[in-house]
């Protein structure tokens, strides 16, 4: 279990990480989730105790990351597949950190058999592609066989297949019993891998919750409806609860459901071309939390809106 | 034991202190070769003559010291080593500690391989005094202390070419330069630590400020002060 309470990272005058607290379970993939620059990967940093928080603490099973005793037996991280010595073999990056934390070397083969790189184990990690270096990545992050793994953006500029392999393998590790705590700016690729959410904008909690809550409280249950004659549509719904949105050619109907407005319009005679109810997205239930928090609400509104455009991208 | 061990693998699974290994001995005992065998008369070749290439060694053990720790903030990899083992502390004196090592071995290698090849080309000099052997054997030790400080130049500057323009301007010219000073220039240049280094070795000239042991533990002092420095520097700054 991940603990951090008040945590506060500041630079200069920029404050990176603002009172952040949150928990992550063990047996859950925990999503950690905001838009770039929003403080994920200093917090990353401070949990595994690379970055000395400005204040508050944050704790691995009540411990500070310092205090452990052979740190990669209980905490395995990928921060930035990147961090290997490109003229070193990805066994023998393997080797030295197995070695540090007294780790057979034996599984060293397996954590490579694990992610599929036995065959390159030998070459040298510069020459790996992204996709070999992430597995390399998490291969060193498995290698002391912890409780708790941390992973920052681990999705990034992987294709699909390495995204789906990653996706899976999160939910393998959560299933083991163990807590994964994942980053992402990617609000689609949350929605399929996490099962929580901590949410953050401007290095600040916007919420933590169930992947499901998050979307069910800010999206409230919408009916798209298209109908030639709009206007005695909706002259036929108006009454108290229900609130009318255009779009397009449509109506957004919300606070009725589906089969009350198809009734309505056929006491009233109206013909609907299209009587469809609307699941929320994660887009709109970030968009929608955002948007409550005013202190933040231009810049994270056009954040979002960046953010909508890569997720659509992703899909 | 298990952090030297670990540094020793990070050390040797790259192909950067093979290089310098290579380069250290060779440059020290190739200069021998060509001294004594250009010489007239190589019977005369003194011990100092013999050991001039030690100076363009003690160079290349500066370089791959600084690289030792200047490539893991290069690569990313320092964050990686202290997320494996989180006292920093530790892990630096570790590393000096292998490179340190390291350099020892070179420097004796390299010392007693200058004058065995001397001695093969028909060069006199023996190890009758004192003198003479902390000539040759003392010169792993400088290597080893030259080595620590400049990883601890490097903890402290973490970019190659920052700290090995340093340590070498440094040793090569700013110690020499600096007694073009009026007046107090060659007083400042006796206690300069590579200087030291050298009176130790048997470069005393007349009258020496420092015996030749007091030099070496005042080098050493230095070393040590430099190492606390980046100790606390790189416990304090975020990986």
């Amino acid at each position: 279990m991940i603990e951090a309470s008040g945590l506060t990272k500041r630079y200069g005058k920029t404050l990176a990480v603002d009172n952040l607290s949150f928990t992550a379970q063990s047996g859950r993939v925990t999503g950690f989730l905001g838009p770039n620059g929003a403080g994920k990967s200093t917090t990353m940093r401070m949990v595994l105790g690379l970055d000395t928080p400005t204040a508050g603490d944050v704790r691995i099973d009540g411990k500070h990351y310092r205090d452990l005793k052979d740190p990669l037996r209980t905490v395995g991280a990928l921060l930035d597949a990147k961090w290997v010595h490109p003229n070193r073999s990805a066994r023998a990056h393997l080797a030295w950190l197995a070695r540090s934390n007294r780790i057979p070397a034996k599984r060293v083969d397996e954590v490579l058999e694990l992610v599929g790189l036995t065959g390159v184990a030998g070459k040298n990690a510069g020459g790996f592609s992204l996709g070999m270096s992430q597995r390399l990545g998490i291969a060193g992050a498995l290698l002391g066989d912890p409780k708790v793994l941390l992973f920052d953006e681990p999705v990034n500029g992987l294709d699909p297949e390495g995204i789906l392999w990653i996706r899976k393998f999160m939910h393998r590790l959560a299933d083991e019993g163990r807590t994964v705590f994942v980053s992402s700016h990617l609000l689609s690729e949350m929605a399929l891998t996490a099962q929580e959410l901590v949410v953050i904008g401007r290095g600040k909690l916007i919420a933590q919750t169930s992947t499901e809550e998050f979307v069910a409280m800010a999206t409230e249950a919408s009916v798209r409806v298209r109908s030639p004659q709009l206007d005695q549509l909706r002259s036929a719904l108006g009454r108290d609860g229900v609130s009318i949105r255009d779009e397009g050619d449509s109506l957004v109907v919300t606070g009725i459901d589906a089969a009350a407005i198809g009734d309505l319009a056929a006491a009233a005679s109206i013909a609907l071309h299209e009587l469809s109810p609307q699941r929320g997205s994660l887009e709109e239930a970030f968009m929608q939390l955002t948007g409550d928090s005013v202190e933040y609400h231009t810049d994270i509104a056009n954040d979002t809106a960046a953010l909508l455009a890569t997720g659509s991208v992703a899909r | 034991m298990t952090l030297m061990a670990t540094e020793r693998m990070k050390l040797f699974s790259t192909r950067s202190p093979w290089f310098c290994s290579v380069l250290a001995v060779g440059l020290v005992v190739g200069f021998a070769s060509l001294l004594t065998l250009t010489s007239n008369d190589p019977a005369h070749v003194d011990l100092g003559l013999l050991l001039a290439g030690s100076q363009f060694g003690l160079m290349v053990v500066l370089v791959m010291g600084a690289l030792a720790i200047t490539t893991e903030y290069r690569f990313g990899t320092i964050r990686t080593t202290f997320q494996a083992m989180p006292g920093r502390t530790a892990v630096l004196g570790a590393k000096a500690g292998v490179v340190g090592l390291l350099a020892l071995v070179l420097g004796e290698v390299a010392a007693f391989g200058a004058w065995g090849v001397g001695k093969v080309f028909g060069v006199e000099a023996g190890l009758s005094s004192s003198a003479d052997w902390r000539a040759v054997a003392g010169l792993g030790v400088v290597f080893a202390l030259s080595a620590v400080a400049a990883v601890a130049v490097g903890a402290l500057i973490r970019q190659s070419a920052g700290a090995i323009s340093i340590l070498l301007v440094w040793s090569l010219l700013i110690e020499d330069l600096i007694s073009l000073i009026p007046n107090v220039g060659d007083n400042i240049r006796d206690w300069m630590p590579f200087v030291s280094a050298r009176r130790f070795l048997g470069n005393a000239g007349p009258d020496p400020v420092l015996g030749p042991w007091a030099s070496l533990g005042y080098f050493a002092a230095i070393t040590a002060v430099l190492f606390a420095i980046a100790a606390v520097v790189v416990n304090r700054r975020d990986a």
